[in-house]
């Protein structure tokens, strides 16, 4: 038996998620395995549609009833996938918690803040309400809300996008959790506040020890704030490894295409951004071989013949690519930048 | 809050004023004279304009209104026509058979709709889902009196249960009143229920979309637990709103089931002052029905004040 202290808080062994869509049966998720130990963060990167939330929801145990998960996700050595919602229930809010994307419809606009942050107190450490609320509100002090002893029992409409975002982060972090999943925290904020919030987050989650998983499709917002990150692209992991690394010599074709694709202060006026072209495929119909085949420029025909294998390209740094010889000659990255 | 309720009562008053001005014009247009028709087509020219002085039908336009406005005020809405006996007695009369079974029905279809509703949504797609939306929509075409009928063979007839019409009074105590008001409520209210079920079944659903109940159910919250504690309080409005108009469907709309069940309800009263054109009689009965559709107009929205912490700060 390994030893606790070593051993990883949470270990995904080839996750698969099969959605029902509109448009049929869509392999939303394929062969996803990480493992973190406590206090370690990692970043999942990837476009709408690649997968990312749908692997932090099934974490979460909150897929649809219809969903179709594979393979095992494992909270210090308890088995999670295919757990009883009752069973669940009882992980979620309390070890393992979720910020979303949109603090604007997170919140239920019907009951105040202050008895929406107490929520999980009650349910799962049992408070009473007095307790509840007083716990509330050192929460709501914490995260940064002002006069939150008044502000308590203000609704969610009285508050700003990020005052919301403070809020939904002092419901997650109220009963110290093991594992916070912060699922594009800040993508629906001002850029001002942005840098607010995920301060806030690295703050609490280095105070509290916490493991973190962070989505973003912003190569900024993962560069400064995780340990390790994982691209995605149609359901599966293209790339992996620790952020210095990866940022510094890139493997996949498609990290390299997002890495180009990014908005550079300084560019003159007129700079056209660059794209990738081509369009994210449809997880209904995704093609046999690599996922990226049909918009990358390295495509040959053995990318689509069968998905590629996982290349190991540095210290603890794998690529999903048959053509990694012809990709990272290019050096792109930190170090061409 | 206080300033919300302010307005809205001025808004109703207001409302009040305009409907009593169009009630009171659309009824004088009408043609046919009420006293040539109370004396028949035989009579002669100088009685007919002798009851026209009696009844103040001789008086300009503006001050016949005014009459009838402070008529309200002083709490006399003046002799029918055709019965002699004062239209607020009259009025009143129906109205402790009407309200009742106003309430009753709505109760009634309140309790049938918000279970099935709720139930459905819950259960959305599944086989009870499936069965009980079947149910609702044989609900939704049946004709009530029909159902009414049956409901007279099966409890009245059959059975011996209850009696298959007529309105016993509140004068012996409330049960032989409800019970006779039983059979017509439930068949009023099964048409009505059906319907709120599906708008309360939608509206469950439409809110279990919302991004706050998967917050919810990440906090650790049971299926149930988000549905009463997050779901259901988002989902009244609607459903409060299609409430109300059936409540005040239920004062006015009645007069088919009390015809089946021999009810002396304000519906019927309207319907026979209409043909004996007792006009007196239906420009009041008209003036009170508008003002109880507005009222329970009122109601709803003072409730979705009290339902919805946003509705305070905006105005309605």
């Amino acid at each position: 038996m390994a030893d606790p202290a070593t051993m990883p808080l949470i270990e995904v062994d080839n996750l698969g998620v099969r959605l029902n869509t509109s448009r049929g049966p869509a392999q939303a998720v394929r062969g996803v395995s990480f493992a973190l130990k406590r206090g370690e963060t990692l970043g999942l990167v990837g476009e709408s549609g690649c997968g990312k939330s749908v692997t932090a929801l099934s974490l979460m145990g909150l897929l649809p009833d219809s969903a179709v998960i594979t393979g095992s996700i494992k909270l210090d050595g308890r088995e999670l996938a295919r757990l009883p919602d009752a069973d669940y229930c009882s992980l979620r809010g309390n070890r393992i918690s979720m910020i979303f994307q949109e603090p604007m419809t997170a919140l239920n606009p019907m009951h105040t803040v202050g008895h929406q942050v107490a929520e999980p107190l009650r349910r799962h450490k049992k408070y009473s309400a007095a307790h509840a609320r007083r716990e509330a509100i050192a929460l709501l002090d914490r995260v940064g809300l002002p006069d939150p002893a008044r502000r308590i029992d203000a609704y969610p409409h009285q508050f700003s996008g990020g005052q919301r975002q403070r809020v939904t982060i002092a419901m997650a972090l109220a009963c110290e959790p093991d594992l916070l999943i912060a699922d594009e925290p800040t993508t629906a904020l001002d850029v001002t506040i942005q840098g607010q919030i995920l301060d806030l987050i690295a703050d609490l989650v280095e105070e509290r020890g916490m493991s973190m998983i962070l989505i973003s499709h912003d190569l900024g917002v993962i560069a400064e704030n995780v340990q390790r990150m994982m691209v995605m692209y149609g359901g599966t992991v293209v790339e992996s490894g620790p952020t210095d690394e990866v940022f510094r010599r890139m493997g996949h074709p498609y990290t390299q295409g997002l890495f180009r694709a990014r908005p550079k202060l300084g560019a003159r006026k007129g700079t056209r951004l660059t794209t990738i072209s081509g369009t994210v495929p449809e997880l209904a119909d995704l093609p046999v071989g690599c996922a990226f085949g049909e918009r990358c420029p390295l495509v040959e025909d053995k990318c689509r013949v069968a998905l590629p294998p996982m290349v190991e390209v540095g210290p603890a740094h794998v690529v999903r690519c048959v053509r990694t010889d012809v990709s990272m000659a290019a050096n792109v990255g930190a170090l061409s930048a | 809050m206080s300033v919300f309720v302010l307005r809205r009562v001025l808004t109703l008053l207001a409302t009040l004023v305009g409907a009593s001005v169009i009630i009171f014009l659309v009824l004088d247009a009408l043609p046919g004279n009420a006293a040539q028709m109370l004396m028949g087509a035989d009579a002669s020219a100088d009685a007919v304009r002798a009851l026209t002085v009696k009844l103040g039908l001789d008086q300009p336009l503006a001050v016949r209104y005014l009459q009838w406005i402070k008529g309200f005020v002083v709490g006399d809405l003046g002799n029918s026509y055709v019965y002699g006996t004062p239209v607020g007695s009259l009025i009143a009369e129906r109205l402790v058979l009407t309200i009742p079974l106003a309430i009753m029905s709505m109760l009634i279809t309140v309790v049938l709709a918000l279970s099935a509703g709720i139930y459905t949504a819950a259960n959305h797609n599944k086989l009870g889902d499936v069965g009980v939306m079947s149910l609702t929509q044989i609900g939704i075409a049946l004709p009530n009196f029909w159902f009414a009928i049956l409901l007279v063979l099966l409890f009245a007839v059959r059975l011996q249960w209850l009696s298959a019409g007529g309105f016993a009074g509140w004068e012996d105590g409330i049960w032989p009143g409800v019970k006779s008001l039983l059979l017509p409520s439930i068949s009023l209210a099964v048409v009505q229920a059906a319907i709120l079920a599906r708008v309360t079944r939608s509206a469950v659903l439409e809110v279990l979309r919302e991004d706050f109940v998967r917050t919810a159910r990440a906090k650790g919250l049971g299926k149930r637990e988000v549905l009463w504690s997050h779901v259901l309080r988002n989902a009244m409005i609607p459903v409060m709103t299609v409430m109300g108009l059936q409540f005040a469907n239920l004062l006015a709309g009645t007069i088919v089931i009390e015809n089946v069940f021999y009810l002396p309800g304000l519906g019927r009263l309207i319907f026979q002052s209409i043909a004996n054109r007792d006009l007196i009689v239906v420009r009041n009965c008209v003036m009170l029905l508008a003002a109880m559709v507005v009222i329970v107009n009122f109601v709803v929205d003072v409730l979705y004040a009290f339902i919805d912490p946003r509705i305070k700060v905006h105005d309605l």
